[in-house]
């Protein structure tokens, strides 16, 4: 199987189920390389499902099963052939809650490096210079590398999270609601972060917030009861969307 | 209807005081009696003398000797039930099928269920025989074979409070760390057992008091001759097992050598107040991380 030459992520006729709950029917979308796409809809209709799909991280649940291909580098993920770990450091994940190992700054950055088999001190310190760098925290860290993570605020511990996510050097990255659980100006910085990030990183992210989806993303996809109703530009489908579905969810009338 | 729960309320309370009064009897007993000990044999001796003889016609109380057979016998129980049960509890908890997990931990709680005579046994009758064939020049009575099956007995202790701590470890960071492309044993290693570190820490604590405290296993199977050694390969004694030894023997009630056990005694209630009270400070401090 292969992917267009820029497209990051497919999806091809995606079922999944949790038992016998069918909670995503039949998606089909191509996401494209360096871009920002959003997902947003109502709460329960299957955007972290789907989402947790790229990464594999719904293979701990017992009950998920899923039908459809997703590709990735021309390979459809959830193949044999597939290691789920390689996949993982390819496509990272940042959590709705800022999730800090109890570990020194330092060590939560560069714990990626470390379960590769990284040691050496000088690249350690220089990855983790960057990816704080990368990740805008930097200059507010930098004196205190050795503190524990759990000293910093909720903020900082999500672009800290971000960095640690960046230093794996994956090609996507995945947000789950990256922001809903900060102050307005912690999550300005994100998604400040965001747009700088689309330079060299495809990113999906999920959000309840239309405005930051608005303002974030190239392309929404808007999801409902399992189903993906629409994906278009943003804008397209923030000002003149197709369906009825999303004209009501977007101007409010539900959800 | 108000004066039946009131009786109720005095009933239970009287439960919880009994408990109380009972604790605070036996401590007064091994102080005061301990401490008519120490005005016939001083401190300094009890510590530096390098023999526990006081049954003999030369009297010796170097408590070292019976504090070294009981020490010797717990460190070679934790380094079987440490490692062990830091392992079990990562199987349990990260790697293990809901089936296999069902099955291994009923069998865990029946080894911790199983009368520690009969361990005692086991030690003195299969292991010990066992251990001949590897160390030829093994006595029948030893250190090794009581403290290796003190260890197995202890493990389910470990591995259920690990696994308890373990589970806390909130759900998050198993997801940080599997997200980065962490495989089981680096999530285990790396990020759950150093973060559920706290709970580890109280269960080692726990296991060694445990083992500090064992009495029938090596009563049994360790021997009656207080040694100051580290050789794990001869009879030595215990705290435990020379208190078990006088207390069934005919010392005179009140005498010097019925006192020795006193002595022994709060040496051993010393060790394990310690440890108990550390294993509470841990605790405390693994609360509060996650509050
Ligand atoms: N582990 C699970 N087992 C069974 N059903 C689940 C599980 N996780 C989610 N579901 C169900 O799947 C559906 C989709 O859930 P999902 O979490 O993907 O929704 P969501 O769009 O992310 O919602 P939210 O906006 O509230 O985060 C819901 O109906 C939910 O109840
Ligand atoms: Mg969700």
């Amino acid at each position: 199987m292969t992917n267009e030459k820029n497209i990051a992520i497919e999806a091809k006729n995606v079922n999944v189920y949790y038992g016998t709950k069918h909670v995503l029917k039949d998606i089909n979308i191509a996401i494209e390389k360096n871009s920002v796409v959003a997902f947003i809809g109502p709460s329960g209709c299957g955007k972290s499902t789907f989402i947790r799909c790229f990464n594999r991280m719904n293979d701990f649940i017992e009950s998920f099963r899923k039908e459809g291909d997703i590709i990735i580098n021309n390979k459809e993920i959830y193949d044999r052939s597939i290691q789920v770990e390689e996949l993982r450091k390819e496509v990272g994940m940042v959590f709705q809650k800022p999730n800090p190992f109890p570990k020194t700054i330092f060590e939560n950055v560069v714990y990626g490096l470390r379960i590769q088999g990284e040691n050496n001190k000088k690249t350690l310190r220089e990855t983790a210079e960057k990816c704080l760098r990368d990740a805008a925290l930097w200059d507010e860290v930098k004196d205190d590398l050795n503190k524990s993570a759990l000293e910093l605020s909720g903020g900082q511990q999500q672009r800290l999270c971000i960095a640690r996510t960046l230093a794996v050097k994956p090609s996507i990255i995945l947000m789950d609601e990256p922001a809903s659980a900060l102050d307005p100006i912690s999550t300005s910085k994100i998604e400040d972060l965001i747009t700088v990030l689309k330079k060299d990183y495809t990113i999906v992210i999920v959000t309840h917030n239309m405005q930051q989806a608005a303002r974030v993303s190239d392309k929404t996809a808007f999801f409902y009861l399992g189903d993906m109703v629409e994906f278009e530009k943003t804008q397209t489908l923030f000002t003149n969307p197709q369906k009825e579905l999303t004209q009501n969810y977007i101007t409010g009338r539900f959800g | 209807m108000k004066i039946k729960e009131k009786i109720i309320e005095m009933l239970l309370g009287f439960c919880a005081f009994i408990t109380v009064l009972t604790t605070f009897g036996i401590v007064y007993i091994l102080f005061s009696e301990s401490y008519r000990f120490f005005k016939e044999v001083s401190i300094v001796r009890f510590i530096t003398d390098k023999e526990w003889t006081p049954l003999f016609a030369d009297k010796q109380y170097g408590i070292m000797a019976l504090l070294s057979g009981t020490l010797l016998t717990s460190a070679i129980a934790m380094v079987v039930a440490l490692p062990l049960g830091i392992i079990i509890a990562v199987y349990l908890n990260e790697y293990a099928h809901k089936t296999v997990r069902n099955y291994l931990k009923p069998v865990l709680e029946i080894l911790a269920a199983i009368p520690t005579v009969v361990y005692g046994f086991f030690a003195l009758m299969v292991v010990t025989p066992f251990l001949k064939l590897l160390f030829p020049e093994i006595s029948g009575f030893n250190a090794l074979s009581a403290g290796l099956v003190m260890g197995v007995m202890i493990i389910p202790l470990v591995s259920s409070l690990s696994e308890d701590a373990l589970y806390a470890v909130p759900k998050s960071l198993r997801e940080a760390s599997y997200g980065m492309g962490a495989t089981k044993f680096q999530t285990s290693f790396r990020v759950l057992v150093p973060a559920a570190s706290s709970g580890i820490i109280v269960s080692f604590i726990l296991a060694i008091s445990r083992a500090v405290g064992e009495t029938m296993i090596v009563a049994i199977a360790a021997g009656q001759q207080p040694r100051l050694t580290a050789n794990p390969l001869v009879p030595i004694e215990t705290i435990t097992t020379y208190i078990v030894q006088v207390s069934s023997g005919d010392v005179v009630n009140g005498s010097v050598e019925y006192r020795t056990i006193f002595a022994a005694g709060i040496t051993l209630f010393i060790f394990t107040f310690l440890l108990n009270n550390v294993s509470h400070f841990v605790r405390k401090r693994f609360k509060q991380q996650y509050e």
